[in-house]
């Protein structure tokens, strides 16, 4: 019944009419509380306004009435709280088997790339229905990638990965913003992102020119700096075998634990030394500043890869591994 | 104004001497303050004349009345001079400097040199900012956002942060000096549940000063470090972290957004009793609340970050640590509304502004109840909601705070009175004028048009419009008080010592004060807002149209 009062954006996300509820309370919530507080003000000042002959009744306070007017917001705060936490617990876990799509800013533009290989700028396609994951990064300053319509914002950082994900609903066209400002041009870093029903996208996406797929220009990247030498796909390698590694716990030489993510990996790339795993030497070269945010992100996504089995989900390197066999430390 | 003439000047703080030394030398806290006065009011039409400058470019979609850049710096340094040049000295250097010696029934402050030190810290820092405001300005935005403020932006960072450096170093002599003049020297009886509540809300305020703006301090320092030794501290190319760099300013920057409400909300303390002819509701509450307000507003600083990149589970404390912050506030807004109950209610221009700050206030109040649910926060921060959100604080609540006080104690001040049909005009002006400039912000926000925007799509206009409309007739409402108070101080009617009947020992000497305020120290027996012991002044008495 709102989908026709010009007050909030399109509702385009599965998340979007949640996000609304708690707001449509909050807006109610709200306006009664001030409908209240302002009626009494205005109910005060004319009934006791003052006049010849009435003198104000001496009223210290109420304990009773302080504790009341402390608990009683408190415990409503609470609900808005819970209520607003459990929107955010669901905003910021994407579903597993997502499609992954990573986007690259800096000033002032948006870069995607599709793990098929498409990439666009300052727009993107996709098809209505599909869990879509981004995976963000800027090459420059702080940027934040806001779809009103989805009702989802999150800052993108220089020096690593954050992610946001979202379920499109409706196909239409709808603003993509940079909400943290950038610079000159930051109300110019504005995009689209088309929403498409299933069959458009599948001729869209084979339609454009793709380049070869993430992980396998990624892979090519491998070949090309050498790394192969070391991170070979059996254990004698001098560094460490990276099938399967990506996801799973790694034991690190100093006794920690850490998960490898996105942002280890790619850490691991960029400055080698920082977390060194358990029976390997740091003797791995830095690649800080040789590797581009955009070949960075490709050899994220071949590393990411070697993780999943061949009949898995898209963008598997056909040859990327030769073995299947089960992940070893 | 015949009889004006008759009767012989007694001496006070402003009769006694003459000349610019008398001034610019002066340890009197009284002068000091309305040094401060003149200049905040300087700063106040700079950045004021850069926000209209800001709502005449959002007249249209399209970026046409100044260049992308310029939008940039007029944004940045409304920002920057609002904040560090006019909110946070605006109620503490002016009327707490005036006021808080009086209140407790002292002779000055207690380190009456370091009063004038401050002032003149505030003046350096401020041609630091005018010079870098003239010479290219800066393009950071207030909140410095790295690498954007260090590695990026080509415009005058140091100089502005520098700027902001020294001010700060002001703001916290003057919290130095209220924190010891209110332990050391208060009248005999002034005891601390005697104590007005406007001097518990500059106490309160006074430590946040102290203890979150060495803070700032330090950031700024490791900005300009930074950005001209290219130390690697907050840029990640060589191996800083931009998330500590919000971390550090909003653990300054959140809790000075209590340094420029909580002042405003002792002057509403003070008003609504004396026009109301009864003691306050609940003086423990209130003045507890304000405590809570400085510790709990010390604990609150990433929901700022809730889409910055910080943890769940970090989102989830500090969202729930927000919520607690609020409940003082609420004890505050139903204490007020409290105190009106069966009292003797007079509309007198301070009590108008009074009433505007509860409204604009409470629903500034409860729109950050929106920013502090973390499912809201991802989708309306960095948008027009936030402008909206903040400016209902700190300029419908300090701002309103600061009109008030400023009519409320102008007799003291000035020794005269303001024509009083102005006064409620003005009050008028500013509250439409206010919300109309605001309100359609909050819809801006939530249909999503994210903040720093030079142009913007069409379907945000008719809502900028209205906002920009407002702003006009706000101007309107700020510029007279300007001009009222400048003709009564040759013109208006002499003010008597107590004007309004109030309670409060500022009120017990002359209008205005003598050098030392009080011709014998007072002695206190009472409690605070002995309202039943004190007649209403006679002409309020016959208020009746």
């Amino acid at each position: 019944m709102f989908d026709n009062l010009p007050l909030w954006p399109e509702r385009a996300s599965a998340g979007a009419g949640n996000v609304d509820a708690l707001y449509i309370f909050l807006v109610l919530l709200a306006g009664f509380m001030s409908a209240a507080i302002f009626t009494m003000i205005v109910v005060f000042a004319l009934r006791y306004r003052r006049q010849p002959g009435r003198e104000a009744e001496p009223i210290e306070g109420s304990n009773a009435l302080e504790i009341t007017w402390s608990v009683v917001p408190l415990g409503i705060f609470m609900v808005i709280f819970a209520w607003g936490a459990y929107i955010y617990f669901q905003e910021r876990t994407p579903p597993r088997g997502a499609t992954e799509v990573y986007v690259v800013a800096k000033q002032w533009m948006w870069k995607l790339e599709h793990p098929e290989g498409q990439r666009e700028i300052n727009e993107l396609h996709v098809p209505v229905g599909r869990d879509i994951e981004l995976i963000m990064s800027s090459q420059d300053v702080i940027h934040s990638f806001y779809v009103p319509a989805f009702r989802i914002k999150q800052d993108v950082l220089p020096g690593r990965y954050t992610t946001a994900w979202f379920r499109a609903t409706k196909p239409g066209v709808y603003h993509l913003f940079c909400a943290e400002y950038c610079g000159t041009q930051h109300s110019g870093m504005i995009g689209q992102i088309v929403v498409m029903e299933p069959a458009q996208y599948e001729a869209w996406l084979s339609g454009g020119p793709a380049n070869g797929s993430l992980a396998a220009n990624g892979e090519s990247i491998f070949q090309q700096l050498g790394c192969p030498t070391c991170h070979r796909s059996d254990t004698q390698g001098r560094g460490p075998n990276l099938v399967g590694v990506f996801g799973k716990p790694v034991l690190l030489e100093d006794g920690r634990t850490v998960i490898a993510d996105e942002n280890y990996i790619r850490e691991s790339i960029l400055s080698p030394s920082a977390k060194v795993v358990s029976g390997f030497k740091p003797i791995m070269p830095v690649f800080q500043g040789l590797v581009s945010e955009e070949q960075l992100t490709e050899l994220v996504a071949y590393v990411k890869s070697l993780s999943q089995s061949p009949s898995g989900a898209v963008g598997v390197a056909a040859s990327a591994t030769g073995t299947t066999q089960e992940p070893k430390e | 104004m015949a009889s004006a003439v008759i009767v012989p000047e007694r001496e006070n703080y402003l009769n006694k001497e003459y000349g610019i030394r008398s001034w610019l030398l002066t340890v009197d806290h009284k002068r000091i303050a309305l040094l401060y006065l003149i200049s905040i009011t300087f700063f106040f039409f700079i950045g004021g004349f850069f926000a209209l400058l800001i709502r005449l470019e959002l007249l249209t979609p399209a970026g046409d009345l100044v260049q992308a850049d310029t939008y940039n710096k007029l944004f940045s340094m409304h920002g920057m001079v609002m904040v560090f040049f006019f909110l946070i000295p605006s109620i503490p250097a002016v009327l707490g400097n005036f006021l808080v010696p009086l209140m407790i029934g002292a002779k000055d402050l207690a380190f009456p040199r370091i009063n004038l030190l401050s002032w003149y810290l505030y003046i350096i820092a401020g041609i630091m900012m005018l010079h870098c405001i003239v010479t290219g300005g800066v393009d950071t935005g207030w909140t410095f956002y790295t690498p954007l403020s260090t590695a990026f932006s080509n415009t005058k960072v140091i100089e502005a942060g520098l700027a902001i450096f020294v001010a700060g170093f002001s703001s916290i002599l003057t919290g130095l000096n209220f924190v010891v003049t209110i332990h050391r020297m208060r009248a005999p009886g002034m005891t601390w549940s005697r104590l007005p509540l406007f001097i518990w809300a500059h106490y309160a305020t006074s430590i946040i000063q102290l203890l979150g703006t060495p803070v700032l301090a330090v950031t700024l320092v490791l900005v300009v470090c930074e950005r001209a030794f290219h130390l690697g501290i907050f840029d990640p190319t060589r191996g800083g972290d931009p998330l500590l760099f919000q971390h550090l300013f909003w653990f300054y920057s959140h809790p000075a957004v209590y340094i420029m409400i909580l002042p405003a909300m002792g002057v509403v303390a003070e008003i609504i009793p004396c026009f109301s002819r009864k003691r306050i509701f609940g003086y423990k509450a209130i003045a507890l609340s304000s405590i809570a307000i400085a510790v709990f507003g010390f604990l609150v600083w990433a929901h700022h970050m809730f889409v910055a990149g910080i943890s769940l589970y970090s989102a989830l404390i500090f969202s729930a640590l927000s919520y607690l912050v609020a409940v003082p506030s609420a004890i505050k807004v139903f204490n007020w509304t409290a105190t009106m109950y069966k009292g003797s209610i007079s509309f007198s221009t301070p009590m108008l502004y009074a009433f505007g700050f509860i409204g604009l206030f409470t629903m500034g109040g409860l729109t950050g109840l929106f920013l502090a649910a973390l499912g809201i926060d991802v989708h309306v921060t960095d948008t027009y909601f936030v402008i909206a959100h903040f400016h209902y604080i700190m300029v419908g609540g300090a701002v309103m705070g600061y009109l008030g006080g400023m009519h409320y104690w102008w007799p003291k001040i000035s020794g005269r009175m303001y024509p009083e049909w102005l006064g409620k005009f003005a009050a008028l002006i500013v509250f439409l004028g206010f919300n109309l400039t605001f309100f359609p912000q909050f819809i801006l926000g939530y249909m999503g048009m994210p903040r720093r925007y030079w142009q913007y799509p069409p379907e945000f206009e008719v809502l900028n419009v209205l906002s920009t409309a407002g702003s006009t007739i706000l101007a309107v409402g700020y510029v007279l008080p300007m001009v009222y108070f400048l003709w009564s101080m040759r013109y208006g009617k002499l003010a008597d010592d107590n004007p309004w009947g109030a309670a409060g020992l500022e009120w017990q000497t002359t209008s205005p004060p003598p050098t030392f305020n009080f011709d014998q120290e007072p002695v206190v027996t009472w409690e605070a807002y002995n309202y039943d012991q004190i007649p209403a002044p006679p002409e309020e008495v016959t208020v009746e149209r």
